[in-house]
């Protein structure tokens, strides 16, 4: 066996700290290894081209690479020695980067780290088998989960490049947030008249299957063939029988449903359509509040609809799809007032959120556009706005920027001014973000053409006084306390995670961040690609983002998944389990252990029954080697042998 | 019920000023099942000059008194003025964390602290380990005319890490307690705000304005009096009244009574045997209208039935009408 060694120094990242000379000339010492160097920057074309050639001079039939993560450049490598001429499972990485440079400073603890991590690589290559791949079929459908603007855009652009595509929303009409806004920045255009056409455009677009208040209930499989479980959730109204007349909705005698919709900030029917411009625009009952589920008789609805669509005994219904590749576009929430427990939100009615202001500003709102406050139903004339309302707040858990609020804020003073012309609004900020394009100027404008009285310092109390709330807090500019009597305080209340994000994340086996935003795989240079492939991400899923830049992530998610289709086939890993049927006992332990449903019962000709790896389903995790009593089930590329090699290596040095 | 014993750290205004809070807290302790041992040859706690000075000097005097505790075998301390007690939590979060802080702390003491003795104020006792189904039990008197703004002051749960009780922002635990004695509690908006702590000697003025923004709030929301869980607080709203009136031009009237004397009243003690009489800002004209609980549902059932409504529900809207238009 002849072992080729490469080191590299990635600059100074690893030989800031390590003595890669050393390391390459304590490699050259170990049985098996013929060759054995350091070079500079080892992906470089020149550092690729090292590679091949010392393959061809040297003969070698193993290498090992020393450097970065294998999830940064293992395929790089993989494909280096496959062009000179090795099977590409030949290839074995150190991490000398992540693991040892870069996280020690002693150089010569570090080198010694090194070499040992070397000395493991090459006893786990020198036992490496040539593995093969199969090519599979491609299921050219896409799943988009999520019928924001992000979701909706991926879902468009996708069916535009002539993919089937199934939208699933778990609320009753696409839009999601956008749909609920005014007006939107920096152009004060009418939210809902550009993104009502695009919503319409979804509902009648050929290729699309869109499933509304659905959520994804089970997701089987691997890129390019998942097996999907849909629910769809009870409406207690037949949809196909639906005309969306809203008579129900005005005949309904429960006046106080909460509204989803509206965020609360007015009540709502039992049943339902959330919204005019609705997609699909069919009712729904809520049955937390309806009295035909509470008290068990009412039945209104069901005598005034003329289509007879009402039916009070459906139920929940599960649907199986096939697709090949994900789009998630799940969208962000917002945190609950309640956490604010020093702004009163929740406790005093006249303290809103900003979506709950943006829906007393917009025409189609419980207020039909009139700004009224909620408690008393008349017009502010001094309303605060407080940005920064649990973000950039370590006491709560929320570090991070919510990306958009001085932005709205700064939109939501100029409606005010333009709804109540004699009304003052003051906005309390921290710093003012506003770094996208013409965004400044508009945040500017609030202050200079409409007036709105900017206050750097943040607020440390909201209370009534009489009609009025008072805002208390800081002017750190002029260093003083200021209180303000304000008609109305609208909070920017942080963005988070959308609920059941982490739930979401983990049926499809893609990683989250502290915080429950999805992680993509590189934060520049993969940004809508997740390390789960044929999994990709849009929009504030991953993190908050505008209007803007959730489009432009759904169209990139979009690419991607053309990209992925344009090949009839894929190449399967071949990194997965297999049973030695001589081995196995077919105590079947690992069909119940396996997380993917991947093993199966066989019975062989002489009536023995034992394991089996459904080759295309098995995701290569190896839980199943580590139940298995005998040994019998393997995982290529990782077998007990090559493992054990290692461990042997380090613990004999 | 069974008797529960407390360590019990009464502290120097309790012994002067606030006597009226260690008498009436003593009382309802014991009805509530609590008995109280004091450490022996207690000290005092530090209060605000030592940490002021110095923060290893100022743990050395609490820790005094905690490790006297220590070696009765008792954990629980119960601290009723909010000083003395945030003096206690801070030196026991400050030696718990640290293991080189501790050790420059215990080189102080001839007796070293073992971190031990957790303290708790009288509220936190009486909300988290009696609980509130058994502080409504013992309810005997009803006071229907007091409104109560209950008024919690600056450190009894603030900040959150060392205090480790209750909202730091919105604290709940004496509206619960006072809810469950019977009494009507207002919602209250300053029940954290600063009432001028100790610069009543050096700023009087500025206690003054401070106190007249927490008095005239408690006026605004209806309460006919305040409760307090502290000392100072205590003094600076109700010794300081006056001065408040003069200098601001009001005219309060309103008395600021202790939490414990409140309970004690509910649980039929006198207000003599309560130290009501300690009180600046006399709270006479607002518990002279106590009644047993019995007597007062006589009264409520007749009331009821004068009006005889047909339902329940269209009862309760008559009432509002009824009045509206009066």
């Amino acid at each position: 066996m002849r072992v080729g060694v490469f080191i590299c120094h990635c600059g100074n990242n690893i030989a800031g700290t390590v003595d890669v000379k050393k390391v390459a000339e304590e490699t050259r010492k170990l049985p098996g290894v013929v060759y054995a160097t350091d070079y500079m920057y080892t992906c470089s074309e020149p550092g690729q081209d090292e590679i091949k050639e010392a393959i061809k001079k040297e003969s070698l039939d193993r290498v090992v690479v020393a450097s970065c993560s294998p999830r940064m450049h293992e395929l790089t490598f993989r494909r280096t020695i496959e062009k000179g001429g090795l099977n590409r499972y030949f290839l074995e990485m150190a991490n000398i980067r992540e693991h040892i440079s870069w996280v020690g400073e002693d150089k010569e603890l570090n080198t010694n780290k090194a070499i040992e991590a070397v000395r493991m690589a090459v006893a786990k290559v020198m036992r490496n088998k040539p593995l093969y791949s199969t090519s599979f079929k491609v299921n050219k459908r896409v799943l988009v989960i999520g019928g924001g603007v992000a979701g909706m855009q991926a879902a468009l652009d996708c069916a535009d490049g002539n993919l089937e595509v199934l939208l699933v929303e778990k609320s009753p009409s696409v839009g999601g947030m956008m749909a609920r806004l005014d007006k939107t920045f920096p152009t004060i255009d009418c939210s809902i008249c550009i993104l009502g056409p695009k919503m319409v455009d979804v509902a009648q677009h050929e290729k699309i299957k869109l499933y509304a208040y659905s959520e994804i209930e089970e997701i089987k499989g691997y890129v390019g063939n998942y097996q999907i479980k849909i629910r769809k959730k009870a409406t207690y109204v037949d949809w196909s029988k639906c005309t969306g007349c809203g008579e129900c909705m005005e005949k309904c005698p429960t006046k106080d449903a909460y509204d989803h919709f509206n965020f609360g900030v007015a009540p709502t029917r039992a049943i339902n359509i959330p919204f005019p411009q609705a997609i699909p625009k069919k009712a729904k009952i809520d049955p937390k509040y309806c009295r035909q589920f509470l008290k068990g008789k009412c039945g209104v609805c069901a005598k005034i609809c003329s289509t007879g669509a009402i039916n009070y005994e459906m139920q929940d219904e599960i649907v199986t799809e096939e697709i090949g590749a994900i789009i998630v576009a799940s969208g962000y929430g917002l945190i609950d007032m309640d956490r604010l427990p020093e702004y009163g939100g929740g406790r005093y009615p006249d303290v809103i959120t900003g979506i709950q202001y943006e829906r007393l500003l917009n025409a189609s709102g419980p207020t039909s556009g009139h700004i009224l406050r909620p408690s008393d139903k008349t017009e502010p004339k001094t309303v605060v706005f407080v940005s920064c309302a649990g973000s950039r707040d370590k006491s709560i858990g929320i570090p991070y920027c919510s990306n958009f609020c001085c932005m709205y804020i700064a939109k939501q003073a100029i409606l005010t001014k333009d709804h109540i012309p004699d009304s003052e609004s003051y906005v309390f900020y921290i710093d003012i973000r506003s770094p996208g394009k013409g965004y400044d100027e508009f945040t500017r404008r609030a202050q200079e053409d409409y007036g709105a009285k900017y206050i750097r310092g943040r607020v440390s109390n909201i209370y009534p006084k009489g009609k009025k709330m008072v805002v208390r807090g800081a002017d750190t500019l002029l260093g003083t306390q200021v209180e303000i009597e304000a008609d109305l305080v609208v909070l920017a209340t942080a963005v988070t995670a959308a609920p059941g994000a982490a739930e979401l994340a983990e049926k499809l086996h893609i990683s989250y961040d502290t915080f429950g935003f999805y992680m993509e795989s590189h934060p520049k240079l993969r940004p809508v690609e997740t390390n789960t492939s044929g999994v990709f991400l849009a929009g504030a899923a991953q993190g908050p983002k505008d209007i803007p830049a959730s489009v432009g992530q759904g169209s990139a998610a979009a690419s991607k998944v053309l990209a992925l289709f344009s090949k009839d086939t894929l190449e399967s890993d071949p990194a997965i389990a297999q049973v030695n049927t001589n081995a196995c006992v077919g105590c079947l332990k690992c069909v119940e252990t396996c997380p993917f449903g991947a093993i199966k019962e066989k019975e062989l000709r002489n009536g023995r029954v034992v394991a089996e790896v459904i080759e295309t389903v098995c995701a290569g995790c190896g839980i199943c080697t580590s139940t298995c009593p005998c040994g019998a089930i393997q995982l290529q590329h990782f077998t007990d042998n090559q493992l054990l090699a290692e461990v042997n290596t380090l613990c004999q040095s | 019920m069974t008797e529960r014993e407390y360590a019990y750290y009464a502290g120097c205004s309790l012994e002067g000023t606030a006597s009226e809070y260690d008498t009436s807290l003593r009382l309802v302790l014991k009805m509530l099942g609590i008995s109280l041992r004091e450490p022996e040859d207690w000290s005092c706690c530090g209060s605000s000059p030592a940490h002021t000075v110095n923060h290893v000097f100022a743990a050395a005097l609490a820790a005094r008194n905690l490790a006297i505790v220590e070696k009765t075998g008792l954990q629980t301390l119960i601290t009723p003025c909010p000083s003395c007690m945030m003096v206690f939590k801070k030196a026991q979060h400050g030696m718990t964390k640290s293991e080189s802080f501790k050790q420059e702390v215990n080189e102080l003491l001839d007796e070293p602290y073992g971190c031990g003795v957790i303290a708790k104020s009288a509220l936190q006792v009486i909300y988290e380990d009696i609980g509130l189904d058994a502080v409504a039990e013992k309810v005997a008197y009803v006071l229907p005319d007091l409104k109560i703004a209950p008024y919690y002051g600056c450190i009894l749960n603030r900040p959150p890490d060392i205090a480790q009780f209750d909202d730091p922002e919105n604290p709940v635990s004496m509206d619960k307690i006072l809810k469950a004695v019977g009494v009507e509690v207002c919602d209250f908006a300053f029940k954290v705000e600063c009432c001028g702590a100790a610069f009543g000697v050096p700023k009087r003025k500025m206690v003054n304005q401070l106190t007249y923004k927490v008095l005239s709030m408690a006026q605004d929301c209806g309460a006919e009096c305040i409760a307090v869980a502290c000392p100072l607080c205590q003094q600076n709203l109700d010794l300081r009244q006056d001065q408040v009136n003069r200098t601001m031009g009001s005219s309060f009237n309103i008395p600021i009574i202790y939490f414990s004397q409140v309970m004690g009243l509910a649980y039929g003690y006198s207000p003599k045997e309560l130290a009501m009489d300690k009180l600046i800002v006399s709270a006479d004209h607002l518990i002279r209208s106590r009644v047993p609980v019995e007597e007062f549902r006589k009264v409520q059932e007749a009331e009821a039935k004068k009006k005889k409504p047909k339902t329940e529900k269209a009862g309760t809207k008559e009432e509002t009408t009824t009045e509206e238009t009066k």
